[in-house]
This record gives C-alpha cells, sequence and structure tokens, in this order.
C-alpha cells in the first residue's frame, strides 16, 4: 500500500481541496487556508518523489524551502488581509473588485 | 539684297513686334511711365523701319516675280497637316508697308487725340494686337493661318469699335461689326474646307498646283471661290453684309482710319487678290457685280448723309467696292493698286476728319455744349481759315479719291476703270458693271467735294463754335501732311513722271499672275484689254469726275442750285438714301424679327415644354429613385450592415464582458478549466 500512488493521492486530493477552497471561499482567510492545502499537496508529492522517485535530498530540500515559503506567505497575505479589512471593512473578496469598474 | 533667311527673320520681327507690344501694354500698361505708349510706337516704328528695308530690297532686286516661302509644320495628323508659314512676295512686301505705315501713323495721331482717354493703355494695347493681326494675314501662306489672323483681325476690331463701350451706341456697333463678319467668316470656312476637301492641302502655292490640275472644278470650284469671296464681303464690307462698315465709326477715329479705311477692310480685297488665280470665271462674274453694286450704292448713300465720319465711311465701302469690281473684271492688280492708294488718301481723310471732329469737340467742351453732334457737316463751314493744314491735306486727300490727275486715285481708279472697260468690251452683256464704275466715280467726286465745302468753305453755321476751332497740334498734322503727300501721282509712277499712265515701279514690279482655271483670260489678255480700253476710260472717268465736282461747286460753293430744293424734287430717292436705303431697317424686320420670334418659340419648346416637363420630370423621376436608393442605402445597407457589424461586436462584447468579473477566484476557474481542457485534448 505504500506506493507513490497512493501518496500522490493523497496530494491529488490535497491539492484539489485546497483549490476547491480557493475557488470557492468568500471569507479571505478561508482562502489563505486554500492556498496552505495546494502548497503542502505540493510539499506531499515532493516528499514522495524524494521516497520513491529518486528525488532523494533535493525532494526534502524543496519541501523545507515551501515550508518557508509557506510561512511567509501567510505572514504577508495576513497583513494583506488585514489591510483589505481596514479598507473595506470586510474580508469577503467578492466585495472587494476594484478590478472590476 | 537680302538672303531668303533675313526675310524669314524680317517677317517674324514684322509679325510678332506688335504683338509683344501688345502683351507689355495689355499686362503693364497702367504702370509704365505715359501708360505705355511709348512701348507701343516704338515697336510699329521699328515695324515700319523693318517694312521700309524690306521695300528697300524689293527696289534693289526689281524683280517681278520674287517669291519666298518659309513654313514649318504645325499640326501633322497623317492626312490632316496644318502649317505655318510666309509666303513673302512683292504683293505681301507693298501691303506690310502700307499696314505698318498706316499703323505708325495711327499710332503717332492718337497719342493727342486719345490724350486722357480712360483706357489709353488698353487702347495702345488694342492696336498692337490688330497689327500683329493683320500683318499675320498679309503674311500668310495658306489658308488656315490665314483665317487664324482673319478671325483674330475681327476681334481686335471688336475691341476697338467698341473702346467706349459706356456709349451704347459703341457697345451695339461692336456687336453688329462682329456678328456680320461672322456670316461671311461661316463662307469663308465653308470655301475652305471645300478647297481642302478637294485638293488636300491649305497652302496657296498646292491651292494653285491642284486647281490647275483639275482636282476641282466646275460648280464645285464656283461654289468654294463664292465661300471664300464671302470672307471678302463680310470682311471688306460688301452688299449685303455692309452694314457694320458705317456703324463702326463709333470707334476712335484713328482706328476708323487704320481699320475701317485702310487696312482691315482691305483684307478683304487682299485675301481675293491672293487667291485671285483659283476664282473659276462664274464667281469671278459674281465678285464683279458685288463690288460694282457696291460701289454706286454705297455712294449713292453717302451725298446725303450729314455725318463726316459716315460719308468717309460709306465712301470707304464705295471704294472698297470698286476694288472687289476690278478684282471681278480680272484686273486685279489695278484692285491691288488702288488698295495701295486709297489706303493713303483714305486714312489721311479719316485723320481730318478725326482733327475736325477734335477741334469741334473741344470747342463745344469750352462753351459747356454737350448736345451739339461734334461730327454733324451742318455745324461746321469756314474752317479753312482756322484749320489750314487740315484743309489742304483733306483737300489734296480729297482731289486723289475723285479721280482728279496728278494724284494717286487718278492712276488706280483709271486702272479699274479701264480694266471693267476692257471686260464689258469683251462681254457686252455686263455693260451694267461699267455703269456701276462710271457712276460711282461721278457720285464720289459730288459727295467728296460736298464734304469739304460744308466743312471747309462758305460761312460758319455756329459761329460761337467757330471761334473756338483751331488748328491740331502737330503729332496730329504730321501723319495728314505725310499722308497727303503720299497722294501725288508721283510716288506710284517712279521712276517715271508721267502723270496719265499708271506706268511705273509698281506695275513693273506687281505682274499680274495666270488664273490657274481654264476658261479664263490670261494676264496677258486682260493685259491687251486694259491697254486699248485705257484712254477711253481715261476720258470717261475725268468726264465724270468733272461733272460730279462741277455739280458740287454749284450746288455748295456758289448755291446757284439749291441741294434742298432737289431733295425736294427727288424726294422718294433722297429718303431713300438719307435711310440708306432702309437696309437696317429691313434686315430687322425680315431678319432678326422673323429670327427672333423663331428664337422665341424654340425658347419656348426649350424651356416650357422640354426644360419644364422633359428635364424637370427626368429630375423628378431621379429624385424619387434616389429617395428609393438612399433609404436602402440607409436602412438596408447603413442601419443592418454596416451598423449590425457594429452591434454585434458591441454585443459579443457584452456577453465576453461577463467573463470579465473581477473576482480571481473566477479566473482561477477559468485557468484551472483550461488545464483541464488542455489535459484532456492531451490524453485524446
Amino acid at each position: 500500500m505504500a506506493s507513490l500512488s497512493s501518496y500522490l493521492l493523497v496530494g491529488a486530493v490535497l491539492f484539489s481541496l485546497g483549490l476547491y477552497g480557493v475557488v470557492t471561499r468568500r471569507n479571505g482567510v478561508a482562502v489563505l487556508m486554500g492556498v496552505e492545502l495546494i502548497l503542502n499537496a505540493a510539499n506531499v508529492n515532493f516528499l514522495a518523489f524524494a521516497r520513491f522517485g529518486g528525488m532523494n535530498m533535493a525532494g526534502h530540500v524543496y519541501a523545507l524551502f515551501v515550508i518557508v515559503l509557506a510561512a511567509a506567505e501567510a505572514a504577508v497575505a495576513l497583513a494583506i488581509i488585514i489591510n483589505i479589512f481596514n479598507n473595506f471593512n470586510t474580508i469577503n473578496v467578492d466585495e472587494v473588485s476594484e478590478l472590476k469598474q | 539684297m537680302m538672303t531668303g533667311n533675313i526675310i524669314t527673320d524680317f517677317s517674324l520681327l514684322i509679325l510678332f513686334l506688335p504683338l509683344v507690344a501688345f502683351t507689355i501694354n495689355i499686362f503693364f500698361g497702367k504702370r509704365l511711365p505715359r501708360q505705355g505708349d511709348w512701348v507701343s510706337v516704338g515697336a510699329i516704328l521699328i515695324t515700319l523701319i523693318l517694312s521700309l528695308s524690306l521695300l528697300i530690297n524689293m527696289f534693289m532686286n526689281w524683280d517681278s516675280n520674287f517669291s519666298h516661302e518659309a513654313k514649318m509644320s504645325w499640326i501633322d495628323l497623317g492626312a490632316f497637316k496644318i502649317e505655318l508659314g510666309f509666303w513673302v512676295d512683292n504683293i505681301t512686301i507693298v501691303m506690310l508697308v502700307v499696314v505698318s505705315l498706316i499703323s505708325s501713323m495711327t499710332h503717332i495721331f492718337s497719342l493727342e487725340y486719345m490724350k486722357g482717354d480712360v483706357r489709353y493703355n488698353r487702347y495702345y494695347a488694342y492696336l498692337g494686337l490688330f497689327t500683329f493681326s493683320m500683318n499675320g494675314i498679309v503674311l500668310a501662306n495658306n489658308l488656315m493661318s490665314l483665317y487664324i489672323f482673319w478671325e483674330l483681325v475681327g476681334v481686335s476690331s471688336y475691341l476697338l469699335i467698341g473702346h467706349w463701350f459706356e456709349k451704347h451706341s459703341a457697345a451695339d456697333a461692336s456687336k453688329k461689326a462682329f456678328l456680320t463678319n461672322r456670316v461671311g467668316d461661316i463662307g469663308f470656312f465653308i470655301g475652305i474646307m471645300l478647297m481642302f476637301t478637294a485638293i488636300g492641302s491649305f497652302n496657296f502655292q498646292e491651292l494653285f498646283t491642284g486647281v490647275s490640275q483639275g482636282m476641282i472644278g466646275g460648280t464645285l470650284l464656283t461654289l468654294a471661290g463664292v465661300g471664300l469671296f464671302m470672307g471678302a464681303v463680310g470682311k471688306s464690307s460688301q452688299f449685303p453684309l455692309h452694314i457694320w462698315l458705317p456703324d463702326a465709326m463709333e470707334g476712335p477715329t484713328p482706328v476708323s482710319a487704320l481699320m475701317h479705311a485702310a487696312t482691315m477692310v482691305a483684307a478683304g480685297v487682299y485675301l481675293t487678290v491672293r487667291l485671285f488665280p483659283l476664282f473659276s470665271p462664274e464667281a469671278l462674274t459674281i465678285i464683279a457685280y458685288v463690288g460694282g453694286f457696291t460701289a454706286l450704292f454705297a455712294a449713292s448713300i453717302a451725298i446725303t448723309q450729314n455725318d463726316i465720319k459716315k460719308v468717309l465711311a460709306y465712301s470707304t465701302v464705295s471704294q472698297l467696292g470698286y476694288m472687289i469690281l476690278a478684282v471681278g473684271v480680272g484686273n486685279y492688280v489695278a484692285a491691288f493698286f488702288h488698295l495701295l492708294t486709297h489706303a493713303m488718301f483714305k486714312a489721311c481723310l479719316f485723320y481730318g476728319s478725326g482733327s475736325v471732329i477734335h477741334a469741334m469737340h473741344h470747342s463745344l467742351h469750352d462753351l459747356h455744349d454737350h448736345d451739339t453732334d461734334p461730327q454733324d457737316m451742318r455745324n461746321m463751314g469756314g474752317f479753312k481759315s482756322k484749320m489750314p493744314i487740315t484743309n489742304w491735306t483733306m483737300t489734296i486727300a480729297t482731289l486723289a479719291i475723285a479721280g482728279v490727275p496728278f494724284f494717286s486715285g487718278f492712276l488706280s481708279k483709271d486702272a479699274i476703270l479701264a480694266g471693267t472697260l476692257a471686260y464689258v468690251q469683251h462681254h457686252p452683256q455686263h455693260v451694267l458693271l461699267a455703269v456701276f464704275g462710271f457712276g460711282a466715280a461721278a457720285i464720289t467726286a459730288f459727295y467728296m467735294f460736298r464734304l469739304i465745302f460744308m466743312t471747309f468753305h462758305g460761312e460758319p453755321k455756329m459761329p460761337k463754335v467757330f471761334e473756338g476751332i483751331h488748328e491740331s497740334p502737330k503729332v496730329m498734322t504730321f501723319p495728314l501732311v505725310l499722308l497727303a503727300g503720299l497722294s501725288f501721282f508721283l510716288f506710284y509712277t517712279l521712276p517715271y513722271f508721267n502723270p496719265f499712265s499708271d506706268h511705273g515701279w509698281f506695275t513693273e514690279l506687281i505682274k499680274a499672275t495666270n488664273s490657274v482655271v481654264p476658261g479664263n483670260p490670261t494676264a496677258a489678255e486682260i493685259y491687251e484689254g486694259v491697254h486699248h480700253a485705257h484712254y477711253l476710260a481715261m476720258g470717261l472717268s475725268l468726264a465724270v469726275a468733272a461733272l460730279g465736282i462741277g455739280l458740287s461747286y454749284l450746288m455748295y460753293m456758289k448755291q446757284k442750285l439749291s441741294p434742298e430744293a432737289w431733295a425736294g424734287k427727288m424726294g422718294f430717292l433722297y429718303k431713300l438714301s438719307l435711310n440708306k436705303y432702309y437696309f437696317d431697317e429691313n434686315y430687322n424686320r425680315f431678319l432678326y424679327q422673323p429670327f427672333l420670334k423663331l428664337s422665341r418659340a424654340v425658347a419656348y419648346v426649350d424651356w416650357d415644354l422640354y426644360d419644364k416637363y422633359f428635364i424637370n420630370g427626368f429630375g423628378r423621376v431621379t429624385n424619387v429613385l434616389s429617395r428609393l436608393t438612399g433609404r436602402m442605402d440607409y436602412d438596408g445597407l447603413d442601419q443592418t450592415l454596416v451598423d449590425g457589424v457594429g452591434r454585434s461586436a458591441q454585443g459579443l462584447g457584452k456577453q465576453l464582458k461577463k467573463v470579465q468579473t473581477g473576482r480571481l477566484q473566477n479566473y482561477m476557474l477559468f485557468a484551472l478549466i483550461g488545464v483541464i481542457i488542455i489535459l484532456i485534448v492531451q490524453a485524446i
């Protein structure tokens, strides 16, 4: 059971869930959580390939990078969300549609 | 001795110098000092010098067969060729001298006569245009270029007669002159085209060759001849187209002297002289009758006219009739001789009348009298003491025109009458021609002396006006004296001194050529006949001239015979003559009015029927059609198709715009869908 495809399946499920969250959630924080899920899906894939696909230590290093990046991203994104809240008095992303006039 | 090239160069200069003066004066005349008259006078004097040098060259050559032709191709369309060129022979040279001499005198005379005129520079410009076109006629070597200059002469005549176009009568007279000339010119053009169709050339020499080879003959040649002669009828003011010349006296008097006495009206005679070899015997008979009749007919009008210029005008018509008569009877050298002498004495008479009118005009002006006619001889009389030079010069010219021995007119008129007499002796059925000739001679002598007596002799009719009369200044009397001098016989008979024979340089240098039409007598035969008739003609012409002068003397000098009583006795004839045989009235009634009626009828059809219904109907139909197509275009094409494209683009844009939600999540979804599609496509 412990094969590459089962890991990849977990990664794909995580990715799909994350994507679903990013696309459907209205709450900015929830969208951010979706993004975290996508990043972790990637991490699972990296580690799976490190274990089974011959990526070896490179996979681990990438996973570490992704974690660091996810932390940084969370910090920046949360700051953005706080700013959005300050400006629009909401964190509902539908209402933050300045792009469309 | 001049070579051909020099003669060509001289001809070019003679032709174009006046044109240069015209161009300068018409464009810059007003801005030049003295309004540019010196340009014109200078140009014409150079022309005169050049012409005189050609004349001197002619004398040095002493060759009656001298002929020089220079030509260039102008239009070449295969079978249809038009050339421009000069044909210079002795006739051309003499005519060039006449034109440039009289033109120079006119230029000089006008310096004073036209002083202060409103359109002074334009007047001089037009004189230049006229001299150019007249020289063009004289120098032409083919009918087409002659015709061009012929019309140019008509134009300049129109412009100069209408010089004072503010005067209604002057404007009318210029139109009348132009239109009457057109009538003749149509015939002229038909004649040219008949000749061209038959022979295929416009060139005089080629025409002569063509006719002599029989390329055209019989009735067609007569028709062509009559057509060509019609041009001369119009330009030389022959019956029945004589009506324009007396009216042309509305122009300035120097113009009358130049164009309507000496040169332009002589162009018709010049044309018949040039084309003489082409005329068939029938055409020549017609020419003789037209000329002879005009001579007598115009003279009979001149008797009763009171306007000094009108008398001279009818006299000119009559003298031109003489020349045409001479051409008709075959003695065309005499016609040209009379053209030459007539140019001198008639120009002199016109300048004389100009001088008298000038004096009258000034005198009346000083009296603030603007109603008295300064040209009416009934207001004159006794001027000889006040205007001695004018009196003497005019008397000399009158003696010349009356055909008194020792004067030029005697020689030329005698030659014409001898020719006529010889013709009548040959063809007794044409005895009328002799009657015309001698009758006109008698009448000419009568009315010319009537003019002199009424103007210069007797008691002044208007003493107040008479007080203010004085001799004209030197620029005006100089041409008078010069031309009066040239009215003496000596200038035409040199190197001989016999005043009773026209034998001289003229007859030796200008020899008649044979007609190229079979059936016409040869030049030698004509000369023989003239020679035989010479003394009889001289006797008769002297007798009739004496008769005319005597009668005039008795009537107007001694008043033994009362003109009024005679006028009363011949009431009907007198009235007929005084009213110029009602020609203008009859033309008006039988030609102009019916024509106007016809024009009106045609105008009615054209305007009220054709234009209103047909043309306007067309307009309406077009309007309706336009509206229809307009609607199709606007509603159908524009609104549906053109705007439809726009609208569909807009609609599509609106639809597509919906995709642009502004929500990043949607975009992401689309990206996802895109990826999925790509994956599916790849999988397949």
